[in-house]
């Protein structure tokens, strides 16, 4: 199977989506941020069919869309966005937004489809590339903000004591966040984006107990997930989005009863 | 100084000294301004009026506080040690270095939380807790310590336990220390000076032990 170009792009392409969200989806967490992790992708959805209706690709608006609104929310935002009906209402808008792009844009039905569930098996060598490129810069600024990052997602009150700049942080981590749902998007699409955002996060907090080996055995449920569900996608002809979905609902269960056991 | 978080003066004409090496009670009600007179302490607001004057510069910008309220809950998933190494700041480094761990590890022994320090946060009883909060704020070796109603949810045994720790630590760390409680006995036990403060805006202090039965009933 990894003689096929598709196979060797897929996995590469999948294997750093994996990385990023496996560690975004620690913090993400931590922040009580799932919800708006849902948000984002909402709105990425309908930046993705925007990108379509222009003609772009998909990735482009999509990150244009996301990163935008998360550097407009900034902190107040951050606070007011987590209320449930401000959630709804925006997600309604930009999900209203993303059909009207997608009807006004030619072949839809199969682009919707693509947009929404992903279609990691169709990507090109310069998309690849670019999720490559994308997913270093996430690394690396988190790396750089990491031991700020760490103390305000998991103490904001101490951290706040102690001098952190809350506000620069969350714009800081909602813009990575952006780009974490912009190209994670491409593997398991808009509507599945918190499979891998916050699924292997949240089954690894059962497992163990250090934000490091936190992030390592997030890190490791993602890639393991996106591996096996590529490759079963390959044999059987079945939605890749499917296998991961399955595989990381399958950790997150043995993390509940593991939990439960001790 | 005088502070205020808009027109009206939360805190009026209030003066006060601590001496290097001083362990303050500040008592109060609720309301009063204790969280806002550390607050200005802290340089998180600014005095309206007045100064705040550290003899030495470097006091001011290490100070350990440990704030009135957090919410970690029973879910809170990381441990003791992970906690107090949140504070880690001596470099930007991903990782935490050798010589953090053994910084880690020395207060995580001197604040008793040696037995718990691989546990999640989330698990330790209130005492425990407050012993971990305390750990974090030692954490930068501060020449003064803030206690924010750190007894407030802890029972009699408790308070006292946390008490003899921090005056114990306070010693051996030669930090000047500021309480803030509604607990006159725990504050007469292990205070050397107050500073009662009243919705009136009057402010007394003195040697604790001077602290006279009318005054305190106004708490
Ligand atoms: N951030 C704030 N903005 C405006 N008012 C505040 C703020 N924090 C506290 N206050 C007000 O200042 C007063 C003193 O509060 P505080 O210093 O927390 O009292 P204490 O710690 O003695 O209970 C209270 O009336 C409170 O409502
Ligand atoms: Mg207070």
């Amino acid at each position: 199977m990894l003689s096929f170009d598709f196979m060797r792009h897929a996995l590469v392409a999948g294997t750093f989506i994996a990385v990023i969200c496996g560690m975004m989806g620690v913090f993400v967490i931590a922040r009580g941020m799932s919800f708006l992790t849902h948000t984002l992708a909402e709105i990425g959805f309908a930046g993705a069919a925007f990108g379509l209706f222009m003609g772009w690709p998909a990735l482009n608006g999509m990150l244009l869309f996301t990163v935008l609104s998360s550097a407009m929310v900034g902190e107040l935002g951050v606070r007011s966005a987590r209320r449930e009906n401000v959630i709804s209402a925006v997600s309604a808008l930009f999900l209203g937004l993303g059909i009207l792009f997608i009807s006004l844009s030619d072949n839809s039905a199969a682009s919707a489809t693509s947009i929404l569930f992903g279609s990691v098996i169709g990507i090109s060598l310069g998309e690849v590339w670019q999720v490559v490129i994308l997913s270093i810069i996430v690394i690396l600024v988190t790396l750089l903000m990491y031991r700020q990052l760490k103390f305000d997602s998991f103490d904001s009150v101490g951290a706040r004591v102690n001098g952190i700049n809350g506000t620069v942080i969350s714009i800081a981590f909602l813009i990575m966040l952006a780009l974490s749902v912009s190209v994670a998007a491409q593997i398991v699409g808009s509507l599945l984006i918190f499979i891998l955002l916050t699924l292997p996060a949240a089954s690894a907090r059962y497992f163990v107990h250090s934000v490091s080996s936190m992030i390592a055995l997030s890190i490791g449920f993602a890639v393991a997930g996106t591996w096996l569900g590529i490759t079963l996608g390959y044999f059987t002809n079945w939605p890749t989005s499917f296998f991961i979905a399955t595989i990381e609902v399958i950790f997150y269960l043995s993390g509940l009863i593991w939990n439960k056991k001790r | 100084m005088t502070a205020s978080y808009g027109p009206t003066n939360i805190i009026k004409d209030l003066n006060f000294n601590l001496a290097e090496g001083e362990f303050l009670a500040i008592i109060g009600e609720n309301g009063v301004g204790k969280t806002t007179l550390v607050r200005s302490l802290l340089g998180m607001l600014t005095p309206k009026a007045g100064t705040i004057k550290f003899t030495d510069h470097s006091i001011a910008k290490n100070i350990g506080y440990v704030p009135q309220s957090r919410n970690l809950d029973e879910e809170y998933p990381i441990t003791v040690k992970d906690f107090v190494s949140l504070n880690l700041r001596d470099s930007k480094l991903p990782w935490v270095t050798a010589n953090e761990k053994a910084k880690v590890w020395s207060i995580i022994e001197q604040t008793n939380l040696t037995k718990i320090a691989d546990r999640p946060l989330g698990q330790a009883s209130g005492g425990e807790k407050q012993r971990a909060y305390l750990a974090q704020a030692l954490l930068n070796s501060p020449k003064l310590l803030i206690l924010d109603e750190s007894t407030a949810s802890l029972d009699v045994e408790m308070k006292q336990e946390l008490l003899k720790l921090v005056a114990k630590v306070q010693q051996e760390n030669k930090m000047s220390a500021i309480f803030i409680t509604h607990d006159l006995p725990l504050a007469r036990n292990y205070a050397d000076n107050y500073l009662l403060m009243t919705k009136q805006q009057e402010y007394t202090m003195g040697p604790i032990a001077s602290l006279n039965v009318s005054e305190s009933e106004k708490v």
